[in-house]
């Protein structure tokens, strides 16, 4: 599995601030954040993906009681971005919900952390395939695709974008190769023309982007954004293994 | 099964037509037969200790035979009347097979079947219906049918069951199911006896109170005669033994010379890789063609299976194995066990050398090969503990409370539940004697609704209490759920090695399974030896590894990973001994003696009790090495703790590396001058080990092991089964989340318990480290000592043992941004 071959291709990225990497994409600047958000500092705008809120209970319907905790811990972090950043429009990129049942299982106290996060600015719900529906009593406004300062946003990556796209869906994570062990982490992905968002919430598991999966959506050898601890790391694609 | 030739016992108990079929193989039963079927008539527990090659099995089903032959026909269709329980699946089928020709022999109407988790659906459902009189089975089979609806009624003609290689089963998880199994099948059959078959061990008071349902007091012990001792030499490579290495390649060619020349050879080995690199150095060294063959546990079911096929043919002259063949069917023919590098332990050594030679007037022979000059004196030190008959000690244990929350779904799943009778019953099992009430609860609440402080899943609980005040399970569909996830095996996670297709096709035939990791250094394209062969790796796709043969190519060899067995206290003890007496060294090998001889001279030799303690500088770096001979879990575990205090202390630590002898740990300042009774002082087992395990990969593998088993997540799904890897959550993640927001979670508690006592052997530090108190013996030396080279090479050749995960991403960030200055 090897990603296309293609002229070299010289990925623009710098350090920013609190451990985010500043990346320049088809002229626009975004900030990959080391919690797993992405941030558009010059429309004001956080993005989010794939929180799947009461993953827990969803299983917990079913006999595996997970714990309980998932929603508040992924709220949680949210929140610490939010206070940190301060965005006019926050934007859930899809699949915030684990399942259609979701919302009506939020605890009273997580209803009201959302609603809290809605003051003094917009919260945008995109469509996902875990949640088709949007959000029936959650403050915000909800579409289906959204296009804010030449960027796409989408849920699922599309088969071939047309500007930049910023999508969710698929949980990326990057496997790195050190001397002697390995290291999984959760990742943002990125050929230059499009950026796949890590998941954000606490349960989410993750694809390790050298599957065919990911392969197939990139142009030329991708740029993994890798979430350390309280930082992000730009890896190349030499130094990714596959799980 | 066997009787013997040798002993003119009195035979007068036996009642026909069994004393005739003794006398008709020519045989007299044995005396501990004999007293087996005593034990029978009047009604005891029996627990019988004999060496292999004993008729110990013969002796455990004889009174079964005998009961069941002599009773009268029945009015209505009987139950099962003997229950056999194995840990290995190939042995409950080589038993029944076995037990099948004095049955014939003797013309006599007894029905013997085995059921395993590879017995066929048809014969299952027969056996339900018309159970045989004697049943074969294994650990899960019990549990399953304990999680059973019509367990009560299919055991309540049971008089006896029969728990075989049982020294192998108590102290572990499974034997923790077992236990909790054999308590419920008592309610249902309280007339049913209990037979233990057990190898030889050092305290037979352990195994008496693990089988007993009460305190031990009611099981008798018997005692098998002892066979001709074995004859156990060391392979003298003279002056060729060297220093350190794990591989014991440097006597190859004389361990092949040593399988020509006997029968046939098992050939253990401590790790996989070390069995694949011993099986094709000797294939390169097999000019005569011996059938030489491979056994362990990556190898595909079928192969292994053909393997044993083929040994049981006699077709075999040799087979190289890891402890996969350490239990197992009876092969008459081995008449040489090799011991490849370390054996560890004098009872696992015992164990292994009865492979050979089953008949018991004949001595086993067994060879040790050291690959190093510290184990010579292991082996020497083995050979001396085997002579002596004396055997690693054993600790009672505690049963599990992940295993618990399995049994009590199982129960729920079976029948409703009486809270407090179900107590009683589980204090009934030995394991769980000192089970508080407490625990128990918060066992019951776990299975209910997980357990948590948060109570949000009242609503979705498992089991319910009825409004008959009695528990049961909510719905058929946690039933079913919970019965496909019966078992207390906790395996990684298992890759197929499969042959790569043609271009897109599909793959194409199966080679064999590797664990999740196993291939984890390897990259595209890199060789690697795996079942014999010289493969190429081609890529992964979903639980596919692709490969393509790459005959005649060198492998990439990936790291040692050293054996997971710890050479046991009592063996180090030994080797400590007998390292510290100096009077004693002329009975050594000469290359050993020399090697003592120079650490003396150029550094120190510690006494019994000590530990010695070595400083020098070496490069640009300074080195501190020790020999606490605690085993690699330990070590590591130190080597965690002393780098946090070195730190502190600020003399820079950089790095370390340690084997089942000794540590090394090496810094940017000199620490001759440290306080080191202070550097060790017991104190750092306290909140420095908290703080490191609770972020430690250890604790997280463990967490999983006990969220598999306690039902917290599902193995296998009804209808589709989803493998580890497509897990659609990672029980790494839910780790974190739990311990940040609930960390006195049973759970937690749990995967602590099992990772202080499996993964970082903290119980062995303690001692260790109150062992040394005020018995360090610092040498201060200006080079390495002939002691430290062994523990000095294995620098770069071992894995980062985790904690580094940033280290690493940094790294692979310095690549890239060289790579885009260029």
């Amino acid at each position: 599995m090897r990603a296309p071959a293609a002229p070299v291709y010289r990925y623009d990225f710098a350090d920013h601030a609190r451990g985010g990497l500043r990346l320049r994409v088809r002229e626009v600047e975004i900030v990959c954040r080391a919690a797993g958000a992405l941030w558009v500092e010059a429309q004001g705008v956080l993005i989010v993906a794939d929180l799947h809120l009461e993953k827990g209970s969803a299983f917990a319907v079913h006999g595996q009681m997970l714990p309980p905790y998932d929603t508040r811990e992924t709220l949680g972090r949210l929140e610490a971005e939010v206070a940190a950043l301060s965005p006019r429009l926050l934007v859930f990129l899809g699949d915030s919900f684990h399942d259609k049942g979701g919302e009506d299982r939020l605890a009273a106290g997580d209803v009201a952390r959302i609603e809290t996060l809605a003051l003094g600015r917009t919260l945008l719900w995109l469509a996902g395939n875990h949640d088709p529906a949007a959000p029936r009593a959650l403050p915000g406004d909800v579409a289906e695709v959204f296009a804010i300062a030449g960027l796409d946003l989408v849920h699922e990556p599309t088969a071939e974008p047309g500007g930049l796209e910023i999508a969710g869906h698929l949980h990326p994570c990057a496997k790195v190769r050190g001397k002697a062990a390995s290291v999984r982490r959760r990742c943002f992905v990125t050929d230059g023309e499009r950026v796949i968002l890590p998941a954000f919430g606490a349960y989410a598991g993750g694809l390790n982007i050298r599957d065919a999966a990911v392969v197939k959506l990139m142009r030329r050898k991708p740029l993994a954004a890798v979430l350390g601890s309280g930082r992000v790391h730009a890896i190349g694609w030499g130094s990714l293994a596959v799980d | 099964m066997r009787g013997s030739t040798a002993m003119a016992g009195d035979d007068d108990d036996l009642p026909e037509p069994f004393g005739s079929w003794f006398a008709s193989r020519g045989w007299s039963p044995r005396p501990h037969q004999l007293a087996m079927v005593d034990k029978a008539r009047r009604g005891r527990h029996a627990l019988l200790i004999a060496p292999t090659g004993g008729g110990k099995t013969l002796a455990g089903f004889l009174p079964s035979l005998i009961e069941i032959a002599q009773r009268p026909a029945p009015n209505t269709p009987r139950g099962i009347h003997t229950l056999y329980i194995s840990p290995l699946k190939a042995l409950a089928v080589d038993v029944e097979r076995n037990l099948m020709a004095p049955i014939q022999q003797m013309g006599l109407k007894i029905s013997a079947e085995s059921r395993t988790g590879d017995t066929g659906v048809a014969r299952r459902q027969r056996q339900r219906i018309k159970p045989p009189d004697i049943l074969l089975t294994t650990p899960e089979q019990l549990a399953l049918f304990c999680a059973w609806e019509g367990a009560r009624l299919f055991f309540e003609d049971l008089r006896c069951i029969i728990l075989d290689e049982i020294h192998a089963v108590w102290p572990s998880k499974r034997g923790d199911l077992l236990a909790l199994g054999l308590a419920r099948v008592a309610k249902f059959a309280p007339a049913a006896r209990r037979v233990g078959l057990s190898a030889t061990v050092e305290d037979p008071g352990i195994i008496r109170r693990w089988l007993s349902p009460t305190d031990g007091e009611d099981v008798d012990l018997v005692r098998g005669t002892g066979g001709a001792p074995p004859v156990v030499e060391m392979l003298l490579s003279e002056g060729r033994v060297p220093w350190a290495g794990h591989t014991a390649q440097h006597a190859m060619p004389e361990v092949y010379d040593q399988i020509r020349r006997a029968r046939t050879a098992l050939v253990f080995v401590n790790t996989r890789f070390q069995a694949e690199f011993a099986f094709q150095e000797l294939w390169r060294l097999n000019e005569d063609n011996l059938p030489i063959a491979l056994h362990h546990g990556s190898l595909s079911a079928e192969q292994r299976r053909r393997v044993e096929a083929a040994m049981a043919r006699g077709e075999l002259r040799a087979v190289v194995c890891t402890s996969t063949l350490d239990l197992g069917v009876d092969w008459g023919d081995v008449d040489l066990v090799i011991q490849l590098a370390s054996p560890k332990g004098a009872s696992r050594m015992v164990q292994r050398i009865g492979r050979a030679n089953h008949r018991l007037d004949e001595a086993s022979h067994a060879l040790f090969v050291p690959a190093n000059r510290f184990e010579m004196l292991e082996c020497q030190a083995a050979r001396e503990a085997i002579a002596e008959n004396a055997f690693d000690p054993e600790q009672p244990r505690a049963g599990a409370l992940d295993v618990l929350a399995q049994h009590i779904m199982g129960c729920a799943c079976s029948e409703p539940f009486d809270l407090v009778a179900l107590h009683d019953e589980i204090n009934s099992a030995g394991p769980y004697r000192e089970l508080s009430w407490e625990n128990y609860e918060s066992v019951v609440d776990f299975v209910a609704t997980g357990g948590y402080a948060l109570r949000t899943y009242d609503r979705f609980a498992r089991i319910v209490k009825g409004t008959d005040g009695l528990w049961r399970a909510r719905n058929p569909e946690m039933v079913l759920r919970h019965r496909l996830n019966i078992g207390a095996i906790v395996s990684p996670e298992r890759l197929n090695v499969r042959l790569a297709g043609h271009r897109n096709g599909p793959p194409g035939r199966k080679i064999g399974e590797v664990e999740e990791g196993y291939l984890e250094m390897l990259e595209m394209g890199d060789t690697f030896i795996f079942a014999g062969q010289v493969w190429r790796l081609q890529g992964v796709t979903g639980m596919d590894v692709l490969v393509t043969a790459a005959p005649g190519e060198e492998a990439k060899l990936p790291s040692w990973g050293g054996s997971k067995f710890a050479l046991s206290t009592f063996l180090a003890a030994k080797v400590r001994t007998m390292m510290s007496d100096d009077t004693t060294w002329a009975a050594l090998p000469l290359d050993v003696r020399e090697w003592l001889e120079i650490q003396r001279d150029r550094s120190l030799i510690p006494g019994r009790e000590q530990m010695l303690l070595e400083t020098f500088p070496r490069g640009h770096r300074n080195f501190l090495v020790c020999y606490p001979f605690e085993g690699r879990l330990a070590h590591t575990t130190l080597c965690m703790l002393l780098t946090r205090r070195l730190e502190r202390a600020g003399v820079g630590p950089l790095g370390f590396v340690c084997n089942d002898y000794a540590l090394a740990v090496w810094a940017l300042k000199p620490m001759d001058g440290l306080d080191f009774a202070d550097l060790f002082a017991e104190d750092m087992l306290g909140d420095d080990l908290e703080a490191w395990l609770a972020e430690s990969p250890m604790m997280k593998s463990a967490f999983k092991g006990c969220a598999l088993i306690s039902g917290l997540i599902e193995r296998r799904f009804p209808k589709l089964q989803k493998s580890g890897r497509q897990v659609i959550f990672s029980t790494d993640l839910i780790y974190d989340v739990l311990r940040r927001h609930q960390p006195d979670h049973l759970l937690l508690r749990c995967a602590r318990n099992d990772a202080a006592e499996g993964l970082i052997d903290v119980a062995r530090l303690g001692q260790m480290l109150s062992r040394i108190r005020g018995r360090i013996l610092h040498s201060r030396l200006d080079h390495l000592s002939p002691f430290s080279v062994s523990v000095i090479l294995e620098i770069g050749r071992q894995r980062s043992p985790g904690g580094a995960g940033e280290m690493i991403l940094a790294e692979a960030e310095e690549d890239l941004i060289a790579e885009a200055i260029s």
